[in-house]
């Protein structure tokens, strides 16, 4: 093993896993080793699974781990062994290979298979395509050759959607169901060719570099202001299990601090059974303190996103709260606390919180100033010697009048009161921010990902 | 380094007492799995074949209803092995998991020599011996010398002191009482950890076991699954059935149809003597498989069962 390479790649590959956030213990590496020796290597598979079960201790961690193994661990070198064969009789100069007619006939091919859902012919049509037709030759070095988004532009296979349908539907089956179908076909096809051009990458310029500048970081540590649509979506799928993992935590620790006075009585009682010796006590619970929480959050458009995660979490753990009440605010402030019923479901509460963004502005401009005046205003018997707030926004208020006023006298009737940033702190003061005069009245938190709001949310609990 | 996977090899062989191999290889382990009635993919197949291989112990994590304790019992059935159980609750506490004094006939058992002229530490070494140990599944599981399958269930739901006390129990398979001295295993047990994930478990226990995340298989394994538990299911209710399994899931449920409840589905057709599943059917039902009034109504509202 030490002679073969394998022992370097190996260690290459688990620093680049520390170098993602996963936290690989020597333990760990050492188990890693001891299970490869128990397999045979044979299947490129058993070795993934023999990784992942000794590396991996968390899923939210799973998608880097795959992505890294991808590329330290090739399917193939090059274009493999059936690349582009069907080229070899007319090979000589690359115009050969990319041309309309090499790309309409790829199309058609392309459809097929798409069509018939064959993965195998999938997976040698990515390889083919990033190799076809994702070639950026002549960039000078240091520029990648290989690009999956010149590929995708040039096939777009995203067109082919209505003909795959009509394939579907020819074949027999309901409208919306090839629909869907076709969808996640196209959907799998492109995170294919995008795998296939981060190995091209990584063969040319070592799997190193690749594992530094293509990996996205994990679910729960990645920006809500960076997410994609995808990333949203899972985000947002992510919001229930994580509400759930807060308050068995909360209650766990709520019970660890729960010893409260002796119950003389069910001490002496439990006492008869051991001869009248106490050998257990017993004392009586402790009731939990339970805060009233008002949230004001930004909804414009730049920290839409945040808000609306923040919120759909606090209304998940409203049993660990007295009373929520929930306010949105651009230029104006509405309030949507009746949104969120209880066992309400999580897409209709996003899809009313977004119709209702339009009662919160009167021009569409955010003005902090305006809002928080105007909260004062229409809602003075929200905030209570017993409640806390909670504000959510970039403190980007296009140069306008702060409102420190407002804002000094809401965080003298609360009992508390905090405001969420999503901004990176580096960001914080930068154009029309005005992180500090604000987080001078009330304290400013940094949180960008669902991973410190979740650390929040459990530090004022 | 180049050395240690090979004395890991040899030490891992358990001494004294006879041979145990689990199984022998990913596939043996599939196949044996399979004739217990589990149906395990390449992954669950791999690492159950390491678990057994490398003695160590087996963290299965995934959501509720995928078949993790079920691969526990599969594998005590495939090996012929006893299963020993803790369940996990919150409060679960060392002498509930590990072993506890039986105070009440240490009791006893002091009375009863006050007439004796015993002496003090006389009836001290009498009352902490094995007569007077309960032993409870930590320690019952290590003492057998039989082989033997220890399943902690739901390890999640316990609180985290808890977790300190499996370590030892885990990393060198044995439990020090310190009126009796360390218990070693006799012959290791296969260990298997179940979790829901409801809360993180902590680094250490994580780096002391494999790890394996179990999810909603795909559709031809499911279908495979529901064919296999529920006998005398046509092969084309078991198609649409898991058709539309597949279709409650990519819909945004608070809780998602599990792999057992397709199974409960698949049952109550055969029951309700059902041999189409329409739409009428699916909505009339739904109750099966969805158990929050709001995912019903989405799912009726997704699916247009009620037109």
């Amino acid at each position: 093993m030490t002679n073969s390479g394998l022992l370097d790649r190996h260690i290459a590959f688990l620093e680049a896993l520390r170098g993602a956030g996963l936290s690989v213990s020597l333990a760990e590496d050492l188990d890693a080793i001891a299970a490869l020796s128990a397999l045979d290597w044979g299947q490129r598979v058993t070795v993934h699974d023999a990784y992942a079960a000794t590396l991996v201790k968390k899923q939210s961690q799973r998608p880097t781990f795959d992505a890294l193994f991808d590329i330290y661990f090739p399917r193939l070198v090059g274009t493999g062994a059936h690349g582009l064969q069907d080229d070899e009789a007319g090979e000589g100069d690359s115009g050969v290979r990319d041309n309309a007619q090499a790309l309409a006939g790829f199309r058609n091919e392309l459809l097929e298979a798409l069509a018939t859902g064959d993965q195998q012919t999938l997976a040698r049509l990515a390889i083919e395509m990033v190799g076809r037709f994702g070639a950026m030759p002549g960039r000078g070095p240091g520029l990648s050759s290989w690009s999956a988004y010149t590929a995708l532009q040039r096939v777009a296979p995203s067109e082919l959607v209505d003909r795959i349908i009509q394939a579907l539907l020819a074949e027999g089956g309901a409208d919306d169901a090839a629909r869907r179908t076709a969808g996640r076909r196209l959907g799998g096809f492109t995170t294919m060719v995008e795998d296939e051009a981060r190995r091209r990458i990584a063969e040319e310029k070592g799997p190193d570099h690749v594992a530094n500048v293509a990996i996205r970081p994990t679910i729960d540590r990645l920006d809500f202001t960076a997410a994609r649509r995808a990333d949203l979506e899972e985000m947002r799928r992510e919001i229930y299990p994580l509400a759930r993992r807060l308050a068995t935590r909360l209650t766990k620790e709520h019970h660890a601090r729960r010893r409260g006075p002796l119950d003389f009585r069910r001490t002496v009682r439990a006492s008869i059974s051991t001869g009248g010796v106490p050998l257990v006590t017993h004392h009586r619970p402790k009731r939990p303190h339970r805060t009233e929480l008002v949230v004001l959050c930004d909804v414009s458009g730049s920290v839409a996103n945040f808000a609306q995660f923040t919120l759909l979490l606090v209304f998940a753990l409203r049993d660990q709260f007295q009373k929520v009440r929930a306010f949105t605010f651009i230029d104006h402030v509405h309030e949507v606390t009746h949104h969120f019923k209880p066992g309400a479901d999580v897409a209709d509460v996003m899809t009313d919180l977004a119709a209702s963004t339009a009662h919160a502005a009167l021009w569409g401009r955010t003005n902090y100033g305006r809002a928080f005046t105007k909260f004062q205003e229409n809602h003075p018997d929200a905030l209570g010697p017993k409640s806390s707030l909670l504000i959510l926004g970039d403190a980007r208020s296009n140069y306008s009048d702060l409102g420190l006023e407002s804002l000094k006298e809401m965080t003298a009737a609360a009992k508390h009161s905090w405001w969420l940033n999503p901004e990176h702190t580096r960001h914080w003061d930068t154009g029309d921010s005005a992180a500090t005069p604000y987080g001078q009245v009330v304290p400013m938190v940094e949180c960008r990902n669902l991973g410190q709001l979740s650390e929040f949310v459990h530090d004022i609990l | 380094m180049n050395h240690s996977p090979r004395d890991r090899s040899l030490r891992s062989r358990p001494r004294g007492g006879p041979e145990t191999t689990w199984f022998s290889s990913p596939s043996d382990a599939a196949a044996r799995l399979a004739a217990a009635g589990y149906l395990a993919d390449s992954a669950t197949a791999t690492t159950a074949y390491l678990a057994g291989a490398l003695e160590k112990p087996l963290l299965v994590e995934g959501p509720a209803g995928v078949g993790k304790t079920e691969l526990a019992k599969a594998v005590s059935r495939a090996t012929g092995a006893d299963l020993v159980r803790l369940q996990c609750y919150e409060g679960l506490d060392e002498a509930r998991a590990l072993y506890e004094w039986n105070y009440k006939k240490q009791l006893l058992r002091i009375q009863a020599s006050q007439g004796d002229d015993q002496t003090w530490s006389e009836t001290h070494d009498d009352i902490f011996t094995d007569e007077f140990l309960l032993t409870r599944p930590l320690l019952s599981a290590i003492r057998r010398d039989e082989p033997t399958v220890l399943l902690i269930d739901e390890v999640d739901k316990t609180d985290v002191e808890v977790e300190g006390l499996l370590l030892e129990v885990l990393s060198d398979f044995q439990v020090t009482i310190p009126e009796l001295g360390t218990v070693v295993a006799v012959r290791r047990p296969f260990v298997v950890l179940t979790s829901n994930a409801t809360r993180e478990l902590s680094e250490a226990v994580k780096r002391r076991c494999l790890y394996l995340h179990l999810d909603y298989p795909d559709a031809e394994r499911e279908r495979e699954i529901v064919t296999s538990q529920v006998p005398g299911l046509e092969d084309r209710v078991a198609g649409q059935l898991v058709a539309a399994v597949t279709r409650l899931r990519e819909l945004e449920l608070k809780k998602a149809p599990s792999i057992a409840e397709s199974v409960d589905w698949a049952r109550t057709l055969i029951a309700l003597e059902i041999g189409d599943l329409d739409d009428k059917v699916i909505a009339d039902t739904l109750g099966v498989v969805l158990k929050h009034s709001s995912d019903h109504d989405r799912a009726i509202r997704e699916l247009r069962l009620r037109k």
